[in-house]
């Protein structure tokens, strides 16, 4: 059994709201995706991507900033990571 | 300016004329000399040199006047080529290590001679990211987001980029070389209304420092325009500017010091 990984950056911390980034990594073999290579996510919301198969294995913790630093901004924030395996 | 602030970069396409275009590819091919770190630009690039002529044009000359001032540095310049067909692409970075500066900022120049089209490998880069607060390629996970921009541009484009863009070169799915001249320049004055400022009150400027881009969370969108508004206090010199009260409303304390 090989590992397709989808990891899916959300507007928000729901699982149902929007794709606003992505990344795919195939196991398989079939595909070489990398950086830059669509202007379209694959799915519009995390439920959409559970509804086509992918199984969800991770979601990003809730932290909250650390004082003095609250209205920094840096990585995305709502990150999910989803797997298929063939 | 107000541009500037909120996408980090100001792009000119088809700014440099033919000559200089056809022959920019034989120097490129042919290597540049270094630049030793923090050459005033007059010193690094004798009068007539390409880079001269290339930075004399004058809506080049113009932009990064207005955008880092009188008397720049160069940091350091280099061609950047992206082979045909080399197989992947870079991982989204900011170059140099993570800057927080945000009451001034360097400027990367990206000139592009040839033609670049949509399987050239054009560079990848994230409109409105500059102020995100990361290192390097550690935002090398991230494949692809919402309102990326993938470079494709006529012969002669320049692109001006504030430091901190996330940014890569995309992968080379053509048989064509690609060649990108980078310089970095380095403020040496103080980044205050080194800009023509006559429209500062424009109610277009911050409609401009309003703005929200599609990779980006709602929520941190909002502290996204408390930063934008933050470096226009700086690069204005005026404590009091705001965007729809986000900065003013959390600072207001009465009766405290």
């Amino acid at each position: 059994m090989k590992q397709q990984v989808l990891v899916l950056y959300l507007n928000t911390s729901a699982l149902d709201s929007e794709v606003l980034a992505w990344a795919f990594y195939d196991g398989t073999g079939k595909t070489n995706p990398t950086t830059g290579d669509s202007d379209l996510p694959p799915y519009d919301s995390g439920t959409e991507a559970l509804r086509d198969g992918w199984r969800l294995f991770q979601a990003a913790q809730l932290i909250p900033p650390y004082p003095g630093h609250e209205y920094q901004t840096s990585f995305l924030k709502h990150e999910f990571w989803f797997e298929k395996l063939e | 300016m107000a541009r500037f602030v909120a996408n980090g970069f100001h792009r000119m396409d088809a700014i440099v004329p033919a000559d200089l275009n056809e022959e920019a590819i034989g120097i490129f091919e042919a290597g540049l000399p270094g630049v030793p770190y923090g050459t005033p630009v007059e010193q690094a690039y004798e009068p007539g040199s390409f880079t001269r002529r290339l930075l004399e044009i004058p809506a080049i000359a113009g932009a990064v006047r207005s955008l880092v001032g009188a008397d720049p540095t160069v940091d350091h310049h280099a061609i950047h080529i992206r082979e045909p067909h080399e197989g992947s692409a870079q991982p989204l970075h900011g170059d140099a290590i993570i800057d927080t500066r945000i009451d001034a900022f360097d400027v990367q120049l990206m000139y592009y001679p040839q033609e670049v089209t949509g399987t050239m490998g054009g560079t990848l880069s994230v409109p409105g990211s500059h102020l995100r607060r990361t290192n390097e390629s550690d935002t090398g996970r991230y494949q692809n987001l919402r309102g990326q921009t993938r470079l494709t541009c006529p012969p002669g484009t320049v692109v001006l980029l504030h430091h901190g863009i996330w940014h890569g070169g995309r992968r080379n799915d053509s048989d064509i070389r690609r060649y990108m001249y980078k310089i970095r320049f380095n403020p040496t004055v103080p980044q205050v209304r080194t800009w023509d400022v006559s429209d500062l009150d424009d109610p277009q400027v911050a409609a401009e420092l309003n703005r929200y881009f599609p990779w980006c969370e709602h929520a941190t969108g909002r502290l996204e325009i408390y930063n934008r508004v933050m470096m226009w206090r700086a690069l204005t010199n005026n404590p009091q500017f705001d965007v729809e009260y986000w900065a003013t409303r959390v600072a207001n304390r009465p009766g405290r010091v």
